[in-house]
This record gives C-alpha cells, sequence and structure tokens, in this order.
C-alpha cells in the first residue's frame, strides 16, 4: 500500500529550501533533490508498512514543530561549558547541538589526515570523500524518513580515518536537544573508516531542556577493508523525545564492526540498524540494550546482509520493560546465494516486569545460499521467583533482589563494552535507572553538571 | 529459640503440614528425618517464608518474635538461614556482589554500618578457608554452572558468611560424594557455637555419622510421629522407614 505523500514535511521543505541548501555542498544538495522526489512518493511510512507495523511516526511529524535547520550556536565559551563533560571518560569530544556541530569542541588532537567535525563544513572541503560514501548506504529510495533525512538535514558529524591510522581516543559526538519549544531535529552523519584503520565511537544522545523533540537522525558507516571499529550509541533522552535513528553500515573484506545500542530512556524511540556484510571475512557484533517504563516504546528494526561468503554475524537485544511500556525487535538476516559458509547468530531476550508491558519480537531469517550456520532465538519471560525467593532468604530486601535480577539479565549486553570506562559508566547507569534514579537527562551522571551550566547560561 | 506450635500448612489445598509441634534451643542440634513427602522440606519452606505454601494455623516464635509475619528477607536478618534443597542458579550475579548485599543488608537491619572492602575481602577469605571451598567458586555468579556438590558447599560457604542463629540444611547431603560430604559437615560443626542452633534435614543417616544430633524427630505425613536421642537415626537406618509407616498408617 502507497503512504500519501506527507503535505506538511514537503511545505516545510519547499519553505525553507534556501536555508537548507545555503550551507550545504553541491553534492549533498544534488541528492536532496532526489531525496524530494522519493520523499514525495513514500512519504513517513505508517504501521501498515510491513517494516513499521509496531511504530507508527506519522503522527509525530507535525507542522506545528519548530525545525532547527541552521546552527543556532552558543553563547559563552563552549569548551568552558562543556569541559566537566569528559572526566570519566578520557575521550575526544565533540557536541553537536539540535543536529548542528558546534565550533570550538574539539578537546584533543588527532593523528594526521584524521578528520573530526561538522558535516557541512567538511562535506565541501572534502568533495572526494562525499562522492565516495555519500548516500551510498542509506537507502533514500526506499524509506521515506531517509528520504527525508537527506532532504532536509544540514549539519551532523563527519568522521574521516585516512588508511592504516590507528585513532587510540575513543572520540565522543555528545548530541544534545535543547529548546524553547517543541522542536523538530535534522541531523546526517557520515563515519568513513578506510583500509586498516581502527576508531571507537561513542553517539550520546541527550536532551537539556523538557519540550518536546522529534529527532530524525541518519548515520551511514563505512568499514573498509581489514578497518575495525567499536560504535555505541547510548541514548539517554526525556520522556517527550521522538526519535527515529537509521544507522546504515556496510563491510568489506576482513573488517570488524561492534555496534552497541543503550536506550537507557527514551520516550519513542525506532532504530533502523543495517549491516551489510559486503566482504569475505567481515565479522559484525551488533548488541542493545532497551530499558523501558511508564508509556515508552522502543522499535530496534535490525537487518544484516550477508551479500559475500564466509562472513560472520552475531547479535543480541535484551530489553527490561517495566509498566506500560512496549517493544519491538526485528532481526531480519538476509544471505544472498553465493554468500557461502556465513555464520550468522542472533539473539533477543526479553524480561517483563509487568502484566501490562509488551513486547513483540520477529527473526526474519531470509536464506539463499546452502551451506550456513544460522540460528536464532527469541524469549518474552518474567523474572525468576525462585531466584527472587534465593536472595531474599539470604536477606536482601525485594527491592534491592529486583534490581541485583534485571541487573544480571542486563548484564551480558553490557560486558561487551570495550573501552573500560565507558562500561564502568554504563554499569553504573543502569543500576540508577533500575534504582528509579535516572528519569531524565539531568540525573545523569555524563551530563548532569551540563544541565546546570546550561541553565545558568539561560538566566 | 525456636517454637514451633501446632504449625499446619498447605499448597493449593493440599494440607502438607498437619499439626508439627518443635522446640528448638540454643547449642542444639536437631535433625529431623522422614520417607519422600513427608513434609520435610515444606517444613523449611514454610519457616524461611516461601509464599507457595499457605499457613493454615498454628504459631511459629522466633528468638521471641512472630515468624510467620515476617517477610523472608526479614527472617534472614533475624538470624534464620537455609540451605536450599536445590540451589538457584543465578547468571549474572557475583557471589561477591550477592555476599556484600546480603550481608550489608542484614547489617543495616541491626543498625550497623556496611562492611568496608578490605574488611569484606578478608571475611570472604576467613570463611573460604574455614568451609573449604574452592577460591574459583567465589569470582563466578551465583551456582552458575556449579556441580552438585559445589552448590551445596557454597551453601555452606553462604551460612559461614552470614553466621544465623539458626541454619536449616534441608537434604544438603543428597547426592554428595563422600568428600563433599565431609567439607559440608566440617563446615557445619566448626560454626557451631553455644548461641546457636541447627536443623538438619534429611532422608539417611550419613550425614548423621558426621554431623552428630541432640535430637532425631521422625516426620510422617505432616506430623512429627516420634522424638528421641541420636540412637533413632541409626534405628531408621537398619529398620527403614516401612515400620514406622505400618505403626502410623491411618
Amino acid at each position: 500500500m502507497a503512504a500519501a505523500p506527507d503535505i506538511s514535511m514537503l511545505t516545510l521543505y519547499e519553505k525553507y529550501r534556501d536555508i537548507i541548501e545555503k550551507g550545504s555542498s553541491p553534492q549533498v544538495n544534488a541528492e536532496r533533490q532526489k531525496a524530494v522526489e522519493a520523499f514525495n512518493r513514500l512519504g513517513i511510512p505508517s504501521n501498515k508498512k510491513e517494516a513499521y507495523k509496531y511504530t507508527n511516526l506519522q503522527p509525530w511529524f507535525k507542522p506545528e514543530l519548530n525545525p532547527v535547520l541552521t546552527n543556532k550556536g552558543f553563547e559563552g565559551n563552549i569548551t568552558e561549558i562543556f569541559k566537566c563533560d569528559v572526566d570519566t571518560i578520557d575521550s575526544h569530544t565533540i557536541f553537536i547541538v539540535n543536529g548542528h556541530y558546534q565550533n570550538g569542541s574539539n578537546g584533543s588532537v588527532l593523528p594526521d589526515g584524521v578528520l573530526v567535525g561538522s558535516f557541512t563544513q567538511l562535506s565541501k572541503e572534502h568533495p572526494k570523500i562525499v562522492e565516495t560514501y555519500f548516500g551510498k548506504n542509506a537507502p533514500a529510495q526506499e524509506d521515506g524518513l531517509v528520504a527525508l533525512n537527506t532532504m532536509c538535514a544540514v549539519d551532523g558529524v563527519f568522521i574521516y580515518i585516512p588508511k592504516n591510522k590507528v585513532v587510540e581516543q575513543p572520540i565522543q559526538i555528545v548530541n544534545l536537544l535543547s529548546g524553547e519549544e517543541d522542536t523538530l531535529v535534522f541531523q546526517r552523519n557520515l563515519i568513513v573508516a578506510e583500509e586498516g584503520a581502527q576508531a571507537r565511537i561513542l553517539f550520546c544522545d541527550h536532551t537539556l531542556t523538557s519540550n518536546r523533540f522529534v529527532v530524525n537522525s541518519v548515520t551511514e558507516g563505512f568499514v573498509n577493508p581489514l578497518a575495525n571499529v567499536d560504535f555505541y550509541n547510548i541514548q539517554n533522552q526525556h520522556n517527550g523525545t521522538v526519535q527515529f535513528g537509521g544507522y546504515y553500515f556496510n563491510q568489506e573484506a576482513q573488517s570488524v564492526l561492534n555496534a552497541n545500542y543503550f536506550t537507557l530512556n527514551t520516550g519513542t524511540t525506532r532504530n533502523n540498524i543495517f549491516m551489510r556484510l559486503n566482504g569475505s571475512h567481515a565479522e559484525s557484533h551488533l548488541s542493545g540494550l532497551y530499558l523501558t517504563d511508564k508509556n515508552q516504546h522502543v522499535d530496534n528494526f535490525t537487518f544484516i546482509h550477508h551479500a559475500v561468503p564466509d562472513c560472520q554475524s552475531n547479535e543480541l537485544f535484551k530489553g527490561v520493560m517495566d509498566d506500560s511500556s512496549t517493544g519491538a525487535f526485528t532481526g531480519r538476516i538476509l544471505v544472498s546465494p553465493d554468500a557461502q559458509r556465513t555464520n550468522a547468530y542472533q539473539s533477543n531476550n526479553n524480561l517483563l516486569l509487568t502484566e501490562t508491558a509488551k513486547m513483540n519480537t520477529r527473526p526474519q531469517l531470509e536464506i539463499y545460499a546452502d551451506d550456513v550456520k544460522c540460528s536464532h532465538g527469541a524469549t518474552v519471560g518474567q523474572l525468576d521467583d525462585n531466584a527472587l525467593f534465593y536472595l531474599r532468604a539470604r536477606g536482601i530486601s525485594k527491592d534491592e533482589a529486583l534490581i541485583l535480577l534485571m541487573y544480571a539479565f542486563a548484564y551480558e549486553v553490557i560486558e561487551k563494552i570495550k573501552v573500560p570506562a565507558l562500561k564502568e559508566q554504563i554499569r553504573e547507569l543502569v543500576e540508577k535507572r533500575f534504582r528509579g534514579e535516572l528519569d531524565k537527562c539531568d540525573s545523569c551522571i555524563i551530563c548532569n553538571q551540563l544541565a546546570d551550566k546550561f541553565q545558568e547560561l539561560a538566566k | 529459640m525456636l517454637k514451633i506450635r501446632n504449625l499446619h500448612a498447605k499448597i493449593d489445598d493440599k494440607e502438607i503440614l498437619r499439626g508439627i509441634s518443635l522446640d528448638v534451643k540454643p547449642g542444639e542440634i536437631h535433625a529431623i528425618m522422614g520417607p519422600n513427602g513427608s513434609g520435610k522440606s515444606t517444613l523449611a519452606a514454610v519457616l524461611t517464608g516461601n509464599e507457595a505454601f499457605e499457613v493454615s494455623e498454628g504459631s511459629v516464635e522466633f528468638s521471641g518474635k512472630d515468624l510467620l509475619e515476617m517477610a523472608p528477607e526479614d527472617r534472614a536478618r533475624e538470624g534464620l538461614f537455609l540451605s536450599f534443597q536445590y540451589p538457584v542458579e543465578i547468571p549474572g550475579v557475583s557471589m561477591t556482589n550477592f555476599m556484600r548485599t546480603a550481608i550489608n543488608e542484614q547489617r543495616k537491619y541491626r543498625g550497623l554500618e556496611p562492611l568496608s572492602a578490605s574488611e569484606f575481602l578478608k571475611l570472604m577469605r576467613d570463611r573460604k578457608n574455614l568451609v573449604e571451598i574452592d577460591s574459583d567458586l567465589t569470582n563466578r555468579s551465583v551456582n552458575e554452572g556449579f556441580s552438585g556438590g559445589e552448590k551445596k558447599k557454597n551453601e555452606i560457604f553462604q551460612m559461614a558468611m552470614l553466621d544465623p542463629k539458626l541454619a536449616i540444611l534441608d537434604e544438603t547431603d543428597s547426592g554428595l560424594d563422600i568428600d563433599a560430604l565431609r567439607v559440608v559437615a566440617n563446615g557445619v560443626n566448626k560454626l557451631r557455637r553455644a548461641d546457636n542452633a541447627t536443623i538438619v534435614i534429611t532422608h539417611y543417616q550419613r550425614l548423621l555419622d558426621y554431623i552428630q544430633p541432640d535430637y532425631v524427630h521422625v516426620l510422617y505425613k505432616g506430623r512429627i510421629v516420634k522424638s528421641a536421642g541420636k540412637e533413632l537415626a541409626l534405628e531408621l537406618e537398619e529398620k527403614g522407614y516401612d515400620w514406622i509407616k505400618k505403626e502410623f498408617e491411618e
């Protein structure tokens, strides 16, 4: 069924077209034109579309929202404001506010040739990189949300690691949302790791003000032969946030990608996580942990495409769901006819703490090769009463025992984090979350001081 | 220390305990024996507060307090300990974290400061030596992948850590090889003091070669049908339970 074209977003684009296109590179603007046409055809997907069956984003993209299409910048010295943030993780940190890169947020010196900065700016300065990679992975012609992003997004982060360069420090991108009225944010990110390059990249998504945010963010990632990339997304936004995050990765021969998604708090989150294993002996490790309560909704739609022989993928998503929260997981694995000797493993386990929490999980395996090892498993269950009693019989209160058991359920995903300081921090955050001490962004360790400074600044 | 009076308990409307009375004083070891299905484990479960069982009649007083009114965790904090017949595997919860949480929650209940990390580690070391448990076991998740014998040793280790007033060992000997049995029995004997007590629930007399009880009770069809000194255990070993069954068959 064809979705009705979404007039309001097209109108928005037409209205702000000059502003949107003014600062962008000609190549990016050329893609925009194709995306306008695609979006006109696709619109925002409704839940009548199979892939979006469990999350209807259509009602959220409304004309009343205030779009942030230019870099509003910041008053004061941004490095001063943000300084506190990097205490626990020794990282190269940059800040994005409402989808726009903030100048002066670069902390440390990067190896020669490594680019980490504004997508708008670096895409103009490096047309060759844009030509090779931009729009090559994100399916703007097939998915209305990607088409919308390609049409409207102006800025985001641009990360380029040249051949054989190793970036030792994690690169941390702090994505902040801040506004006075209900805000619509577009963000476009490009990550390229050339042959043999290595990097660890953290995306931390936060909200600083209590108004509603609707976010449409698309990230394209290219992991070239022998490259090794760890990618982490830590989402800790308030309950009035609706975020569509599209992450589209391509991997070439013998590359390794670890991608980890932590949804600690959100309103509605839809992640599209696509990985194409496009060179032999590539390895993809994908994991996710989502913790939901109240009326929150998290939908992870994952698609791993084994396009060539001898690749390996491992996928583990776990969720702990409380109150009336809802969730969905789709694990699509496609093994192309030539992709012999594929190893693909997938599992999705969910812990429902109440009768009213709901989870939909569906593996979708399409296997066209015959020499393939593939497994999938999905569970939806409750806490083990025997374990709960065992802990209580040792003098541990029911509340504390529940936290221990919930944490025990989640730990398998946390253990996959390879940056020790980050692992420690996530452990703490997850525990805080289970204790109900992490309801909103400003109680979070990562940015509590940050929020205070913002408020001071706003006075 | 423990006063059980006319205790009745049921599960799904099926009455399992049908009027049990028992007194346990400090310094004593009681053995409760009986054929399968006589209600031995139910008694342990009811005393520790397993909510699967419903107490329909009777009372239990522990150190002067109404035990049946208390949540399972408060019973433990008052000094009651159950060595489980089937210890639960809890992947993801480390033994260390489990024990530290348990000890500090118990200390909090008694108005004590939490143990510092070094105090706690020292206590772990001491107790590990006392019960001769492999130090490797405490580095793992609670009971995860433990053999039957390791699980039972781990129960005794927890008992040593928590230092209860009254310990109930529910079939701790079942499925143990002779070495593990010795370790378990040694642990219990070493922890024995004039101010604590133990109830050993067992089907076989074997464990009682190592742990000498002051009293032996025979439980049959939810009632204590016979109580005597430790010689009763030997008699049961010799004659089996059939004579009990015959004598008390309704």
